[in-house]
């Protein structure tokens, strides 16, 4: 970026520089009335309290909600959320890099039409494939059905409502996010630095861990982020593969805005997914910015 | 160039390819299963499809998807378009912090935004869910891949071949009119299709902004599935699972990701 800006001509005429502005200003307002004044309100929002009547009062401000949140009761909710978007982004991504590799290197003519494939199950709603797992995992489900025809099992497995069946459809439903950057880094890279690796007499795996793996990181990062963030938010998993037992913040906050009408409440938790979420996501950036620094 | 194909990692691949397809496979053949409670196989039947079309709930919650769509796609092409093109032409103060304004609604969770919105919408304007309500809030969260899509096209194209024109006579919209938008029409329909599927699919942020008479595709399966699994929902995920595909099939004949597989045009030059 910093070469481009470098190619550019230091200034252009006002006239020019205004319809730039032009450009810009319609979107940057749209997204200030539209995306951040509402994160504002739920931000005052979770510092009030909710009247006899139901109405949201902003006449006595405090902790109070941030207070319940963090109550005993909850700490499950968080770890789970926690718990299961960090399962899903180290699996998708160890899942993914394999694929994403065979693609780039393998691939050949066909590789354009190899990840349209990948794409496919994502262009087709998020709520389908869930449900796909859900006639899959349920207790007479093909799954079960086919491990009893082969004798494997007598009675049903239960296996829809567990922890594992939310992780399996979060993975499933992310993983193609994780194969995109983790191709796209992959394929951009030179391979005849990993050639001139195995020349100095590194093995296959000292190549990879050194010379393929540092060079492809920010796919890596890229495609974490991709499912981290969607999976921490994600209510419909955890609600259709997990059932009602299974609490996770998002399908906290979804219940409380949806039928317990507590807005203050439900705001103070949103605001707490939103700090995981933007500490996920500057941990990862960090690593970025290490590992370009240090494998650089 | 190519060594020997590490027979492992093809059957990695594989694996994976097979992860991928089994659900969606499953959910075609059950769609055709005989048995109303959709457990057990008991016969090819074909009934689901017609009763479909005689579904008018789930017509008008198509109908009512397919409104919201447009509105995504319109509003967040052309204020994405206008965007990334801005920040990829010029600097000025405050372009750092706009690209940050970019990113942030991508990395949101979908549920703050869907209950900010609620809030926003029921607290300043006492709405309760519209078909408008619900396009907004599909605008806002498509504008910044429209914009992400499209700079990095503008980016990467040559800023000498307006200024070609710009030599050659061409006045500074006609140089934008007659170069530079036919080089990003790509990304801008790249950007167009991306918003299309994103509201098309929403689930999330339309939940909290949905009212009466404005439920939605997603919003009908999702209340379907919970009240109880029957073949008729596999029957509507076939049909969504057939369109997709055979879209995505004709944009691949027709060249649509080929930019990929080239360096940009202009670099050559």
């Amino acid at each position: 970026m910093t070469a481009a800006a470098a190619e550019r001509p230091p200034r252009r005429p006002i006239r020019e520089r205004l319809a730039g502005l032009l450009f810009v200003a319609p979107g940057v307002g749209w997204l200030a009335v539209f995306f951040l004044l509402p994160l504002v309100i739920v931000l005052i929002f979770s510092f009030g309290t909710k009247d006899p009547a139901g109405h949201v009062s902003l006449s006595h401000l405090g902790f109070q909600n941030y207070l319940q949140a963090t109550r005993q009761e909850y700490v499950p909710a968080f770890f789970n959320s926690l718990r299961y978007s960090a399962i899903t982004t180290v699996l998708s991504i160890v899942i993914g890099y394999p694929i994403a590799y065979w693609i780039s290197r393998y691939g050949g003519r066909r590789k354009i039409l190899l990840l349209i494939l990948v794409m496919l199950p994502f262009w087709t709603s998020y709520l389908i494939r869930t449900y796909a797992w859900m006639i899959i995992l349920r207790d007479n489900g093909v799954l079960n059905s086919i491990l009893q025809t082969v004798g494997l099992t007598s009675e049903p497995i239960a296996i829809l409502n567990t922890d594992f069946a939310v992780v399996l459809g979060m993975t499933y439903g992310f993983l193609p996010f994780a194969i995109l950057p983790l191709f796209v880094s992959i394929d951009r890279m030179d391979h005849n630095l990993v050639q001139a690796a195995r020349d100095l007499y590194a093995n296959g795996r000292q190549a990879f861990l050194h010379v393929t793996l540092p060079i492809t990181m920010p796919g890596i990062v890229a495609a974490a982020l991709l499912t981290f963030i969607p999976a921490i938010g994600d209510y419909v998993t955890p609600d259709l593969l997990g059932g009602a037992q299974t609490t996770t913040i998002a399908k906290i906050v979804q219940v409380v805005f949806t039928s317990g009408r507590d807005w203050p409440y439900g705001s103070a938790l949103g605001f707490l997914l939103m700090v995981l979420t933007l500490a996920g996501t500057f941990m990862a950036l960090r690593t970025l910015r290490r590992e370009t620094l240090g494998g650089g | 160039m190519n060594r020997d194909r590490n027979p492992w990692l093809t059957g990695l691949a594989v694996l994976t390819y097979a992860f991928l397809f089994a659900p969606i496979v499953v959910l075609i053949v059950f769609s055709f299963n005989a048995s109303r409670r959709n457990f057990v196989w008991l016969g090819f039947t074909t009934d689901w499809y017609p009763r479909l079309f005689a579904n008018t709930q789930l017509l008008d919650a198509l109908s009512v998807t397919l409104r919201v769509a447009l509105i995504a796609v319109i509003g967040a092409t052309v204020l994405g378009s206008l965007l990334g093109l801005g920040l990829a032409r010029l600097r000025f103060r405050g372009s750092g912090a706009t690209e940050t304004l970019i990113l942030l609604p991508m990395i949101t969770p979908e549920i703050i935004m869907g209950i900010s919105l609620l809030i926003f919408f029921g607290q300043l304007f006492r709405q309760n869910g519209s078909i408008g309500q619900i396009g907004i809030a599909h605008i806002t969260f498509c504008i910044s891949y429209v914009a992400v899509v499209v700079r990095a096209r503008a980016l990467s194209l040559d800023s000498r071949l307006e200024e070609a024109a710009r030599d050659l006579g061409a006045s500074a919209w006609g140089a934008f009119r007659y170069v530079t938008l036919p080089l990003i029409a790509p990304a801008v329909a790249a950007g167009a299709m991306l918003s299309f599927a994103l509201s098309f699919d929403d689930l999330i942020v339309t939940s909290f902004n949905a009212g009466v008479g404005s439920t939605t595709l997603p919003i009908f399966i999702y209340s379907a599935i919970k009240f109880g699994v029957t073949p008729q929902i596999n029957a509507i995920s076939t049909i969504i699972v057939l369109v997709v595909a055979v879209a995505l099939m004709i944009a691949w004949r027709l060249g649509a990701f080929r930019g990929e597989e080239r360096r940009p045009v202009a670099e050559g030059g």
